[in-house]
């Protein structure tokens, strides 16, 4: 075998996998995981655990599935992450750890991604789980919100002896993993459950139902119901819309929509009461990962479906690995496209929607070539649904209840990234509702970093 | 859990629950809603709060079964438990802010359709525990979808039913029942307060409109997680698009695109029209869900 190239995962075939909902990535058998493990160099220094924003110690479990300890290996990890599984699965490792492995210099990165995955996955399978912390502190944290950062916050809390409590707003915990990340790229059943299961097997309580801001304030958290500190990790907030006409038109959604009432309520499978109008001409508007996801989700459902994004293709903000499946399957990409209007029939639902073509002018301040119109090179794409997936603006629910809680001139709340505070004592915050729309590795590294912080402020007080 | 501890139907369709939920009974106000998923399958059901408990930490909900899951939740049994119940959600009424003082200067008037009387109630209630007198016209097709009378008598200082077919009552729409009170009865409100039926609080704004009275509505849209996070409710409110779950539900009248709202709520009303008839044949639905016409 060629060590500069890494051992192919295996994929569901592209064809059949564009009509079920059953996960593309079928990930490394246990021969396929050791031989890739063996290509690792075991650098002295090792890059790829400062492009980790949990901080792994990538090399040493690498080693462990190398010597045939996988349990080993998921131990190691453990340590620094609670949620491997889903981490193997949706990290974008491409930029993180594998961009800094000095493997990939000449020939391909390690496939960390896919080695974590596999660990976690032999793990989940084996019954094996995080060892518990022994020794219990008698202080109280509520967490708010049970996503990625918010599990990560709890987990690290409890693995200190903290006695945690989740409140979750929705009826499952998982946050974004459970109503945001479609099934054919993190399977709810297996691979969520049981990571959010080893969460409370650290001890850590999730109550649902409960949105913080308004069943109950954080002032009352503190005062009324004994905590000690409390972490908000309540996730993103409102879908974006474009402010063109026809955009309330019957069957423009917005991907938070389209994809919680496919994801969370489980509208694609028989016997479930929720329904979705999947649309059989569907266009996703936006070039993320959130966009890919809604498109792929649209294509199982049965649709023609079209990605329209204002730039080109080296500007998409989605993974490329996800570009790739996504055209793979059948998407087609209408690049350097923007909508003008959305077109709408006289019941009031979308008939079409008109498009401008564009090209690329000069860097704007994101430092991506700015968008402009080309003239005269409008156009009508013949469309039944349309799925805005253009990012989100701050929920200010929590905000504009709680006293003393500055935020900042985006909305969010404002947190200092070393440890999560904020401007109220006793409360910290961290993931998207600090940064708004970001990756779930980034909301855990926040959830890991508050957790310590809170840590420190308790053991002071 | 949220268990059941009463059940009441109210008529042939409409079904009250008095539902064990301490964190919302705690802090719920007029105005707000909560949201209710029967069990694992089920939807998750956007309803108006219509009484609580703070002593025996329960909340009352009223809903009109108009589709598969509403259907399946009045099934339901004093005993019986909802899988998920939360809230409470949106906003409080405005006027709970305002000087007390100020509030009992004020000529309020209540409108209600149908089961549109459940928000309602809560609303008069707290004028009336605050000592505030206000009027209210509780308006349906017939005498049968009459709803929750005598409670709202006991807390309005005036109360008035009005009927389309003259079964009980008035003989007239609410419409009717607002021309008479201002016009011949010389009444003068300096607020109405209407929910019930997208059509019918079209039609109260474009009166209340000519007749100069500002005008509350409360919106019940097409919902899914009810806190802000999906935009499946937006309203377009003064040529804004609102989320009536954060933004929300209660808006100025006279801003509201109503048409823009009843086409909105058509979306999936085929499908689940569709549900309800597999499931119940030959029973009739009309009216005062909001839901429909």
């Amino acid at each position: 075998m060629d060590v500069l190239n890494r051992v192919p995962v295996r994929e569901q075939a592209a064809a059949e996998r564009a009509h079920n909902f059953d996960e593309v990535c079928l990930g490394y058998s246990l021969e396929e995981a050791k031989a890739e493990a063996d290509r690792c160099l075991k650098c002295k220094n090792p890059k790829c655990q400062t492009g980790c924003p949990v901080n792994i110690d990538i090399p040493r479990f690498i080693a462990k599935i190398g010597e045939n300890d996988v349990e080993g290996a998921y131990n190691v990890i453990s340590e620094y992450s609670a949620l491997p599984a889903i981490c193997g699965r949706v990290c974008p490792q491409e930029s993180q750890c594998e961009a800094k492995c000095i493997r990939g210099i000449k020939g391909d990165a390690i496939s960390i991604g896919k080695l974590e995955r596999f660990a976690a996955d032999y793990a989940r399978e084996h019954g094996i789980r995080p060892a518990v912390c022994a020794e219990k502190k008698d202080k109280k944290v509520a967490v708010i919100g049970s996503g990625p950062a918010g599990l990560t916050c709890a987990g690290e809390l409890a693995k200190m002896g903290y006695e945690v409590t989740i409140l979750e707003a929705l009826h499952e915990p998982g946050g974004v993993l459970v109503y945001g990340i479609p099934e054919f790229r993190l399977p709810k059943s297996t691979v969520v459950k049981s990571e959010i299961e080893n969460v409370k097997a650290l001890g850590v309580k999730i109550e649902t139902n409960v949105v913080v801001g308004k069943s109950v304030t954080i002032d009352e958290l503190l005062n009324e119901e004994g905590f000690d500190a409390v972490f908000i990790g309540s996730g993103a907030g409102l879908p974006k819309f474009m402010g063109i006409p026809g955009e309330n038109a019957n069957g423009v959604f917005s991907a938070n929509e389209y994809l919680t009432r496919n994801n969370l309520m489980k509208a694609f499978l028989d016997g479930y009461d929720t329904p979705i109008s999947a649309g059989k001409k569907v266009a996703v508007v936006g070039g993320g990962n959130v966009a890919m996801d809604a498109a792929r989700t649209a294509l199982r459902l049965g649709a023609t479906v079209y990605i329209v994004y204002r730039r080109g293709e080296a500007e998409l903000p989605a993974r490329v690995e996800e570009v790739h499946h996504a055209k793979e399957e059948g998407v087609i990409f209408k690049l350097l496209t923007n909508p003008k209007e959305i077109l709408v029939d006289e019941n009031g639902w979308v008939k079409g929607m008109r498009c401008v073509e564009m090209e690329l002018g000069e860097p704007d301040a994101s430092g991506r070539r700015r968008p402009i119109e080309k003239a005269d090179s409008e156009f009508v794409l013949d469309l039944d649904t349309v799925i805005m997936s253009l990012g989100t603006s701050p929920n200010p629910l929590i905000s504009s209840v709680t006293k003393d809680l500055e935020i900042n001139a985006r909305g969010c709340i404002a947190a200092a990234e070393e440890d999560g505070s904020t401007s109220k004592k006793a409360v910290f915050a961290g993931g998207d509702a600090v940064t708004g729309a970001a990756t779930v590795i980034l909301a855990m590294g926040a959830g890991k970093a508050a957790a310590k912080g809170i840590d420190e402020y308790l053991s002071q007080k | 859990m949220y268990e059941i501890v009463e059940k009441r139907e109210l008529s042939d369709t409409i079904v009250l629950m008095e539902v064990k939920a301490e964190r919302v009974a705690k802090s719920c106000l007029p105005g707000q809603f909560v949201i209710v998923k029967t069990d694992e399958t089920g939807e998750r059901i956007p309803l108006t709060i219509c009484d609580y408990c703070r002593e025996k930490k329960t909340v009352t909900i009223v809903f009109q079964v108009v589709g598969a899951s509403t259907l399946r939740m009045s099934k339901l049994k004093k005993g019986d438990s909802f899988r998920d119940f939360v809230g409470p959600l949106g906003k409080s009424c405005e006027w709970i802010d305002e000087p007390l003082p100020e509030l009992k200067q004020k000529k309020i008037l209540f409108v209600a359709g149908g089961v549109g009387t459940a928000p309602v109630y809560p609303q008069v209630k707290w004028m009336h525990e605050h000592g505030v007198d206000v009027d209210c016209i509780i308006g349906a097709r017939n005498k049968s979808l009459i709803i929750l009378e005598d409670e709202m008598r006991a807390v309005a200082k005036n109360l008035y039913i009005a009927t389309d077919d003259g079964s009980y009552g008035f003989k007239g729409n609410v419409n009717d029942r607002i021309k008479a009170l201002v016009q011949e009865e010389k009444k003068t409100y300096d607020l109405v307060v209407a929910i019930g039926p997208m059509i019918m609080m079209k039609f109260v704004c474009i009166l209340t409109k000519e007749l100069g009275i500002p005008t509350i509505v409360s919106m019940n849209p097409i919902m899914v997680d009810g806190t802000g996070m999906c935009g499946a409710c937006r309203v377009s409110v003064g040529g804004e698009v609102k989320f009536a779950c954060v933004d929300g539900p209660e808006f100025d009248g006279h801003l509201v695109d109503f048409d823009q709202a009843m086409k909105r709520q058509q979306m999936y009303k085929t499908a689940e029209g569709r549900d309800y008839l597999k499931a119940q044949e030959g029973a009739s639905h009309h009216g005062g869900c909001g839901r429909c016409e």
